[in-house]
């Protein structure tokens, strides 16, 4: 029985195995792919998820007359030369006596059961008092925001064993927070700030919020879509339907086909010398951004495009010329509105890569210090003229200080930024399965 | 620019009134009955509206790129110019109007004139890219000598003066990174597109593709987070430490690999592509020789794809070569000549931003080197698109 079919021979078992391991390092090459995704979403996801929570301590504040509103005459202006210094004692007192009615004990001084509080609270008890003067003089309960680490303690960031090697906490602190927390006095709630406050100081990780750079995101989509969505289809239709086939025309697809792929901090650069130093737009505002990353997305936007605009047959555009349209009214009336859900879904993908790019928003100043909200226009700046940062931007700002607090809250913005990513792809991804036809 | 908004304002509000006038103008002309006329009232009207403010708009971006350039502020003289022609055109237009004006075919050809301006943004900018680059270049290269830039093997910018600028060891960092990354992403990439275009099922296949495809849709800056606060640290603990190669988290290893991570879909999605260009022909011939089906794809469908899987790494070493913001937060700042793949290094877009963002003298050489790196990095990038554009443009033609 040497040469059965039945019995496969050394060499056809060799080639087999062959075959099985060819198939195996495949399948394996998928499997690390889709393990890659998974693990950097979970490593994401696990970092950030805790920004979204924050611990608050409830207290009852006495805004006495003698503190808050020296003159007596409940005089916003007065009151605002109190500063947010002469607040914090206000502050130190409420949660010494807090922890005095518990009935709690510690070793703790009143100056550091204070800075169990955040340095941002005073802020936020001043700027309520100066909204409604007539708070002084009662005794108000006030949401105030924990400190950093104390609010790490209660994320799990923060250990009895890391706080006794901490300059800035001690494990007598924490045992007094978890006191608290037990008498329902510190409380972790959900965390709206994180979506509308602005950034904060280094010292104050537990302040910081994206509502400045979630602003100025939103500045630079308007500016991309209202360029580049009007420039993309225009530029595209010429080249699709009217063009004639000449070295110029040539000359600019393959220049739009190697803008797609330069490099995007290449834009920032172009972004620095041409609109910043040569026509003198203001540094770190959005109209700039938003240019440069109108620039940058243009060639995404113009091929998917043409691609859409090919897809509509010939048909259409002889069925109007045959009626006496003209061939600009065939493609304005008729080719367009056919195009159109395969233009829009182009734009939003394009929207989508522009709202995750950041090496060039770097490069064009957006990385400064911002913490007063930019206003669409105003006369002196002019539209979108105003300082701002932007989402990702905002999440390399966060990497480069030291506090691991802020690791946290880049995690955090992360997550925001690929919620909206994601509500991009989804809309992009109805629009195509919707409206698409097949001809 | 600010006091020419108010002249525009005024040519807007005169184009919108326009569109009015002209369209009961030409009803007027046909005397109610618009079978007279030519061109609709509402085709005299578009082009009453496009008279008024194209040549008007083309005025101002011109002036304004003028008063850029020489430095002057726009006067009243400017703003006359703006008017001027938007009332001409306003008053050519409705002049013009008569029942046998053909006002679609001048409508028309403002609306090419705008169609051919806006493809033309596409060479704008690349003349943009390529003369702010190469004039700061022309400005870094009087203050520090070429050859210096070129050949000089240590990179230590003094803001004092007396800096040594060369590019070498930036290059290195970039090579090195880019190549680890390679070698992560071409084989799982590649492998990865085999089995989904040869062997997965539709199940598979419906659930692996947009799966590795969101690793494209991943922004960069997710990337760089995931090298700093995951995999660096990972790296540092479990290899560079016990191995005694280093204590940095940030490493030429940590940036390459998670660079390999984002090119897979590249490099999966491209020789997809190209591996489902193959006829299938050919296949048929192979399996009808009795080759298995490993066989078939290493033997023929490879080779016959394989100008195309060229092009498409070389593609992907362009994206790693000009990636910036994986390797800003994962391969750390120091200039370094070394082959441990474990310690820091950096690359040239890592220096453009570090030289460019800092507070300094714009005209100073430690600034404007960036210019000179940036377009280096261009060329190099740029000449590896244009080569692999090639390849992958000539392999199509051929079973086409």
């Amino acid at each position: 029985m040497k040469n059965s079919l039945l019995v496969s021979d050394a060499r056809t078992k060799k080639r087999n195995a062959a075959e099985a391991r060819f198939k195996a390092y495949g399948l394996s090459a998928i499997v690390v792919a889709m393990l890659a995704l998974a693990v950097l979403l979970t490593s994401v996801l696990t970092n950030g998820l805790s920004s979204f929570q924050q611990t608050f301590i409830a207290l009852p504040i006495e805004l006495s007359e003698d503190r808050v509103d020296k003159q007596g005459n409940r005089d916003p202006a007065e009151m605002a030369k109190t500063t947010t210094i002469g607040y914090a004692p206000l502050l130190r007192a409420a949660i010494v006596a807090e922890v005095e009615r518990q009935g709690l004990t510690t070793a703790l001084s009143d100056k550091d059961l204070g800075e169990l509080i955040s340095k941002e609270a005073a802020a936020t008890v001043r700027d309520r008092v100066l909204a409604n003067p007539d708070l002084v003089g009662q005794t108000v309960t006030f949401d105030l925001l924990a400190s950093g680490r104390i609010d790490g303690y209660f994320k799990g960031r923060v250990t009895m064993e890391s706080a006794a090697l901490d300059g800035n906490t001690s494990p007598e602190a924490l045992m007094i927070a978890q006191s608290l927390a037990d008498a329902g006095v510190i409380d972790t709630k959900f965390n709206w700030n994180f979506f509308t406050a602005p950034d904060a100081s280094v010292q104050r990780p537990e302040a910081a919020g994206l509502g400045v750079a979630i602003l100025g995101s939103l500045y630079m989509m308007l500016v991309v879509l209202f360029l580049a969505l009007p420039i993309g289809v225009a530029s595209s239709i010429y080249l699709e339907e009217f063009a004639p086939k000449n070295r110029i025309t040539d000359i600019i697809e393959v220049n739009i086909s190697n803008l797609a792929a330069v490099p995007s901090i290449v834009y920032g650069i172009l972004g620095l010398a041409i609109f910043i130093n040569f026509m003198e737009f203001n540094q770190s505002s959005p109209l700039v951004g938003g240019l440069v990353l109108t620039l940058m997305t243009l060639p995404t936007i113009i091929i998917s495009t043409r691609a859409a605009l090919k897809s509509v047959p010939p048909s259409i555009r002889d069925a109007a010329l045959g009626v006496g349209a003209s061939k600009m009214q065939s493609v304005f009336h008729h080719v367009l509105p056919l195009a159109a859900p395969g233009i829009l879904t182009g734009t939003i993908i394009g929207l989508a890569q522009a709202l995750g790019e950041t090496a060039p928003l770097l490069l064009i100043g957006m990385v400064a210090f911002v913490r007063e909200y930019p206003a669409a226009y105003t006369p002196e700046a002019g539209l979108f003229g105003e300082a701002s940062t932007a989402l990702p931007v905002q999440v390399f700002n966060w990497t480069q200080r030291s506090d691991p607090a802020f690791v946290e809250r880049a995690s955090g913005a992360i997550i925001t930024l690929l919620v909206f990513l994601l509500i991009m792809n989804a809309v992009a991804i109805y629009l195509r399965r919707r409206f698409e036809r097949r001809w | 620019m600010q006091s020419l908004t108010t002249p525009l304002l005024f040519v807007l509000a005169l184009a919108v009134v326009g569109y009015f006038i002209a369209k009961s103008r030409a009803l007027h002309v046909a005397g109610g009955d618009i079978r007279t006329l030519v061109s609709l009232p509402k085709q005299h009207a578009l082009n009453t509206v496009l008279s008024t403010a194209i040549p008007a708009f083309g005025a101002v971006l011109m002036l304004a790129l003028y008063s850029r350039i020489t430095g002057t502020t726009p006067g009243w003289f400017f703003s006359l110019v703006v008017l001027g022609l938007g009332i001409t055109g306003f008053a050519l237009s409705l002049i013009g109007i008569k029942t046998q004006t053909r006002a679609r075919t001048y409508a028309e050809r403002w609306i090419m004139g705008l169609l051919i301006f806006s493809s033309t943004i596409a060479i704008m900018t690349t003349v943009g890219i390529v003369f702010s680059m190469l004039f700061e270049t022309f400005n870094f290269f009087g203050q520090y000598d070429w050859r210096d830039f070129f050949f000089s093997t240590t990179w230590s910018p003094n803001f004092r003066g007396n800096s040594d600028l060369g590019i070498i060891p930036l290059l290195w960092g970039t090579l090195y990174v880019s190549f680890i990354a390679l070698i992560f992403a071409v084989p799982i990439g590649l492998f990865a597109a085999i089995y989904l275009s040869e062997y997965a099922g539709p199940r598979l296949r419906a659930v692996a593709k947009p799966a590795i495809e969101v690793l494209a849709g991943i922004p960069t800056i997710v990337y760089g987070l995931f090298a700093l606060i995951t995999v660096g640290p990972l790296l540092r603990d479990v290899f560079a430490e016990p191995m005694g190669l280093g204590q940095s988290a940030s490493s030429v290893m940590t940036a390459g690999l998670v660079m390999g991570i984002m090119l897979i879909p590249f490099v999966s999605s491209l020789s997809d592509d190209i591996i489902n260009a193959v006829p299938q022909a050919m296949r048929d011939g192979s399996l009808g020789l009795g080759a298995t089906h490993s066989e078939t794809i290493r033997q023929v469908v490879l080779p016959a794809a394989l100008p195309g899987i060229v092009g498409a790494i070389l593609l992907a070493a362009s994206r790693a070569i000009g990636e910036t913001m994986i390797v800003v937060l994962g391969a750390g700042a120091a200039a370094r000549l070394s082959l441990n793949p474990f310690e820091a290094m950096t690359t040239v877009t890592v220096k453009i931003v570090s030289q460019l963002t800092g507070d300094t003298d714009f005209a100073s050489p430690e600034t404007l080197v960036a210019f000179a790196l940036g377009l280096t990095l261009f060329v190099i990038t740029l000449g590896l698109n244009v080569f692999a554009l090639y390849i992958v443009r000539r392999y199509r033609e051929q079973y086409e």
